[in-house]
């Protein structure tokens, strides 16, 4: 390839990115940016009006997503993308609202909004991008960090037990599930595509590296290294007992759908109750927003 | 011995000499380092505290709070949007009468994000009932911890020990850290009163009626009122002990000044460096940056600058629909004592913009070309 063709060459997600917040802030060997793409893809494939969704990040890596994706987004604080999310849904039903945020945000600081949006079948998309530590911020232990892993906060290894989140969000009530890893792409995006299309709480998390941080205090190795360990350690398992999930340090990652369930979401419930104590003098809200 | 070490690890420093026995934290930028160092001196025991990894700030304080009312000497850290997560805490642990230590890293509040420094994230908690040290080098900062662990215990209130994000808190600079034997000698154990044992059992945190509610304020605001006196002697007793003073105030070269700048934190000590620049050129000035914020030092403030012909505060920070805070604050001091006095309330740095020596030559000009201010605001390098 000739150096001026090169240079035509375009990101081929660009019609969907601020590039005029380009470069990003990601390490090389960060899997943020291509769980990006599998979403950029995601909606490309579903078809969906782009002016009908919205993207909403918390902070952290991953919370940077908000900030570059050219669709209707909102950085919100830390952990808060969830009740955002929640009150940007109630107040217009008819977007479809994806929170695209890291495991820190959405099961660290932000965990109680996260069970209680699934406690409500709250109809509202999460993407968790899972790198097993606070990266952000220089590596710390997270509520991800697998038992035995090493992290800035925790130099002689991590002792506390983390949360396996499609556990935790199906027990919370989500209607649909899925881990994947950032090397199951093409699953990682039908997923997406599915969970886009779902009415209630779905949840998507995916498992990436942190070559600068989490890796690199661990050894083990580059990105490439972790997708090697992906590629040898993960084990497709649709419908697995979300009990089953557990993640140990560098043990088997058991990927899938694991949950997709029909349900009443938060709206439904609400119209249906309120619908039939008051009668005529209530006015059903929101609905119709397939 | 003499180390040279980043702002943030003098913080971790001063709650390793001063032997906290719980810290709680959350991971903020710019403030992780502070609690990755006392995480490791956990660890391997070279302090011996138990270290929480808390999910939030929120829980941070609420551990930290908890902790102390066990009797344990609690210290924690954290910055900007993580202390407003604290907030409903913060009321609780002075209100509580819970001697906690912290360190805050200042940084602007979002949005717009930004992690670089303004006040405004401390400046907002002025009145949870929080002793407030602003501090200028990394020096400071180690023995300010050491004696805030004093001051805080002695009136059961809790503290602040606060610095500027990056110049401070990411900058290195030789610390002499002090022999441990010899702050343990400065600062004893933490023994409270009272605290939650089962020995001598207590509760906490009742409902209070009208009855009693009104005492307990009256009461943190009289304790409160015994800080100035009692910062003072103890920084007399460290310098005797380690031969460095601090106390509510730094007052440069101001005896004979016709301007005195106002300044806290790390702009102070640039104002250090203006002032030797201005006073070559025979422009007598001078610097009084004001160390403690909160008790304010009121006699302290009126006694430097009452022989000024001009004073110029400089805030980075601002009170929105009010003025820049310090400024609020000093005239509210100098009121009823010294009415003719001028004051110029300047603002300037917000969001991490550069204070340097020429920002205070700016603020000169603006001093000398008027008798008194026009303006409650002077905004300094904005692009308006």
């Amino acid at each position: 390839m000739k150096k001026e063709d090169r240079l035509e060459q375009r990101n081929p997600i660009e019609d969907l990115l601020r590039m005029d917040r380009i470069p990003h802030i990601w390490c090389p060997g960060c899997g943020i940016g291509t769980v990006l793409t599998s979403f950029a893809e995601a909606l490309r494939k579903s078809e969906v009006d782009l002016d009908k969704i919205a993207v909403l990040s918390g902070i952290g890596c991953t919370g940077r997503v908000a900030g570059y994706v050219k669709l209707d987004s909102i950085h919100t604080t830390h952990g808060r993308a969830v009740p955002v999310a929640t009150g940007l849904k109630l107040a217009n039903p008819e977007l479809k609202v994806v929170v695209f945020s890291g495991d820190g945000d959405i099961a660290g600081i932000g965990g109680n909004h996260f069970i209680h949006a699934a406690r409500r079948n709250m109809d509202i998309m999460i993407i968790c991008v899972n790198n097993f530590n606070y990266a952000m911020t220089g590596g710390q232990v997270a509520a991800t960090t697998p038992r035995g892993a090493n992290a800035s906060t925790a130099p002689y290894g991590n002792f506390e037990y983390p949360f396996s989140l499609p556990y935790l969000a199906e027990a919370s009530g989500a209607t649909y599930v899925a881990r994947w890893t950032a090397l199951h792409l093409r699953r990682v995006t039908k997923s997406m595509q599915e969970a886009l299309k779902k009415r209630g709480f779905s949840f998507i998390e995916v498992i990436t590296p942190c070559v600068t941080l989490y890796a690199r205090r661990n050894r083990l190795g580059d990105g490439l290294n972790l997708l090697k360990y992906y590629y040898e350690k993960s084990e497709i398992q649709h419908g697995a007992d979300t009990r089953t999930l557990d993640i140990s340090y560098q043990g088997k990652l058991i990927v899938g759908k694991f949950v997709d369930i029909e349900k009443p979401t938060f709206l439904d419930c609400m119209n249906e109750h309120l619908g039939k104590v008051l009668g005529d003098k209530y006015q059903t809200y929101g609905v119709n927003n397939d | 011995m003499k180390k040279v070490m980043m702002g943030n690890h003098a913080l971790s420093f001063g709650g390793m000499l001063g032997r906290a026995q719980v810290i709680a934290a959350y991971p903020i930028t710019p403030q992780t380092q502070v609690v990755e160092l006392l995480s490791e001196m956990c660890a391997d025991k070279t302090l011996d505290a138990t270290f929480i990894k808390v999910e939030s700030e929120h829980s941070a304080m609420a551990a930290s709070i908890g902790a102390s009312l066990a009797g344990a000497r609690t210290f924690t850290a954290t910055s900007a949007q993580g202390l407003a997560l604290m907030h409903e805490l913060l009321h609780w642990a002075s209100g509580g009468r819970n001697p906690v230590v912290m360190g805050n890293i200042n940084r602007a509040m979002a949005p717009g994000w930004s992690i670089w420094s303004d006040q405004n994230d401390s400046l907002s908690q002025r009145d949870t009932g929080w002793i407030q040290f602003y501090c200028s080098n990394n020096q400071e900062v180690l023995d300010t911890v050491i004696q805030a662990f004093k001051v805080s215990e002695k009136l059961m209130i809790p503290s602040m020990v606060i610095l500027d994000a990056f110049t401070l808190s990411h900058t290195y600079e030789v610390v002499d850290l002090p022999d441990q034997k010899k702050v343990d000698e400065f600062l004893p154990p933490f023994r409270p009163e009272i605290k939650l044992t089962p020995d001598d059992p207590h509760a906490f945190g009742g409902l209070t009626s009208p009855e009693h509610y009104f005492e307990l304020r009256y009461k943190l605001q009289k304790d409160m009122e015994k800080a100035p006196a009692l910062i003072e002697k103890t920084g007399k007793e460290y310098e005797k002990m380690f031969g460095r003073y601090l106390g509510q105030v730094e007052e440069y070269r101001c005896d004979d000044a016709d301007f005195i700048f106002i300044t806290s934190g790390t702009v102070g000590s640039t104002a250090r460096v203006a002032i030797d620049e201005l006073r070559e050129e025979g422009v007598k000035v001078g610097n009084l940056r004001i160390k403690v914020f909160r008790p304010f030092p009121f006699e302290k403030v009126r006694n430097i600058i009452k022989k000024a012909k001009k004073v110029a505060v400089v805030d980075r920070n601002i009170s929105y629909g009010h003025h820049g805070i310090f400024y609020q604050e000093v005239k509210s001091a100098m009121f009823g004592h010294h009415n003719s006095l001028p004051i110029f309330g300047f603002i300037a740095g917000l969001g991490g913009r550069d204070v340097t020596p020429s920002t205070f030559r700016e603020i000169l000009g603006h001093v000398q070309k008027k008798d008194k201010s026009e303006e409650e605001i002077i905004w300094i390098g904005v692009k308006k």
